[in-house]
């Protein structure tokens, strides 16, 4: 079967999970990112690219920040911008989501952002639009249930480019609430297509999925240990609200053993960079010392965010 | 057809700017071989003003058509364009619509006191009203074939010609 996400000629139609997407693919949208960084910096932070098209952010679960970096990506490339808070609207008038999307391609959507709390979400919309014939119609996975946020994974592997400037020499940790995590599946999606040869996982058994070690990690529950000589830490927040039953003592035993502290962050080479997708529990997955400390690249990560969704859009708008 | 010497070209190019050089004037070159005739341009007129360099990928009119360029370089205007003269370079001029996507892009740096156009070959076939104040020569050259201008491994630079 087709990657759903491709065009017959190998482009990239939607951007659904990283899960599957060849490493020329990854590649491509990390190299196409950088020029987009330049333009931040002018008087006119504007591309013409996608002049005339309508960008639906279509955001089912909350969430401020990647709404916000989708909306300045698209405003950046000239898009017009319609931003949904699904929850607060339409269904819970009792609207299905796919009548949802009909509506707004008959006001003429050029691309659909989605944010949804259910796994598959972004893919049931793609396979809907193709069922219609709207191929011309993009979607981008902007975190759905579980599952992907490959935006996410990707402005990731640009930050560790950024610093590393390569991948097949590096130890990367991904520490803390892998269980509840999409960021962490795309994470490791990304890390090993782009040939990182070691990555770890490290958290309480509770908190790891029973399966991790199938995609290809090496599973740690001593946070040290896990830390010894790793290039790159990536923390993950501690899902609170996505916690059923008692998978945690407490958030501050958790500090305890899986919270990022200068001193663990010294089993780690001396260069190493810690990244977080934010937003950051300070003082639960992170402490003020580091998230603030030399090491930590965080907010470079939320400008190079801005890039990477503008390279995605611009990709998709053409292909 | 006999194509006339890249680098020679490139030397008289310069000559015929010296003399209508504005001051404080800026030279900025397009990807790809735009830049390497200003970079050859900016060491024979000895310009005080850093050389730019743009890639006008970005600002091109058949994106809706053709995509994203797979393989763009970032612009880098190493200067203030508000009030400046400004001269683009590029290597051949066609349709006139590289030099149009440039110009709308330096808009977005700032409004240059002026913009003048220096290109290395001029070889007809405009679609833009869009003329260059230097040329390094004239030719006409058929549309099914393109005109490019190659940096062998030594960088001496050379005009090839190549079907479309």
């Amino acid at each position: 079967m087709r990657n759903p996400q491709l065009t017959r000629n190998g482009e990239l139609q939607h951007l659904l999970t990283i899960d599957g997407l060849p490493r020329e693919i990854l590649t491509a949208i990390l190299e196409a990112a950088t020029p987009f960084t330049v333009v931040a910096e002018r008087e006119v932070k504007k591309l013409p690219l996608l002049r005339g098209k309508s960008v639906f952010n279509l955001f089912f679960e909350n969430s401020t920040r990647t709404r916000t970096t989708f909306e300045i990506a698209a405003k950046r490339l000239s898009a017009d911008v319609i931003n949904l808070n699904i929850n607060t609207s339409s269904t819970s008038k009792g609207e299905t989501l796919l009548d949802t999307v009909d509506n707004l391609c008959a006001m003429q959507a050029d691309m659909f952002v989605v944010r949804h709390a259910s796994s598959g979400a972004p893919f049931l919309i793609a396979q809907h639009l193709a069922a219609m014939g709207l191929e011309h119609i993009h979607v981008i996975n902007a975190g759905d249930g579980r599952h992907a946020h490959p935006t996410q994974g990707l402005l990731d592997m640009y930050t560790i480019r950024h610093y590393k400037q390569r991948f097949d020499n590096l130890v990367v940790a991904i520490v803390g609430d892998l269980l509840h995590s999409r960021v962490a599946r795309s994470q490791i999606h990304a890390l090993t297509t782009l040939g990182v040869p070691e990555v770890r996982v490290i958290g309480p058994k509770t908190l790891l999925p029973a399966d991790i070690s199938q995609l290809g990690v090496r599973v740690f529950h001593d946070m040290r240990a896990g830390l010894k000589d790793v290039d790159v830490v990536m923390m993950l927040r501690l899902q609170n609200e996505r916690m059923k039953g008692a998978l945690l003592p407490s958030p501050q035993e958790f500090f305890k053993s899986y919270g990022l502290t200068a001193e663990k962050l010294h089993c780690a080479r001396p260069d190493a960079i810690v990244m977080h997708p934010g937003p950051m529990n300070r003082g639960v997955e992170i402490d003020s010392a580091v998230a603030d400390g030399p090491h930590a690249v965080i907010l470079p990560q939320v400008t190079f965010g801005i890039a990477v969704r503008m390279a995605v859009m611009s990709m998709l708008a053409g292909a | 057809m006999p194509l006339p010497d890249a680098e020679t070209l490139c030397a008289a190019l310069a000559e015929r700017l010296r003399p209508d050089l504005p001051s404080g004037a800026a030279l900025v070159g397009i990807h790809t071989g735009g830049v390497w005739v200003a970079e050859r341009l900016h060491a024979a007129l000895g310009l005080g003003t850093p050389l730019g360099r743009i890639d006008v990928s970005f600002y091109r009119d058949d994106f809706s058509r053709n995509g994203l360029h797979p393989q763009i370089k970032s612009s880098e205007i190493p200067f203030e364009v508000e009030d400046r003269p400004i001269i683009i370079v590029d290597d051949v001029l066609y349709t006139g619509r590289t030099i149009r996507a440039a110009m709308n892009e330096l808009f977005d740096y700032g409004r240059a006191s002026r913009i003048d156009l220096a290109v290395l070959i001029d070889r007809g076939g405009r679609e833009l009203p869009i003329c260059p104040r230097w040329a390094g020569e004239t030719l006409f050259i058929a549309p099914e074939k393109n005109l490019q201008l190659e940096r062998d491994e030594a960088g001496k630079l050379n005009l090839r010609l190549i079907d479309a």
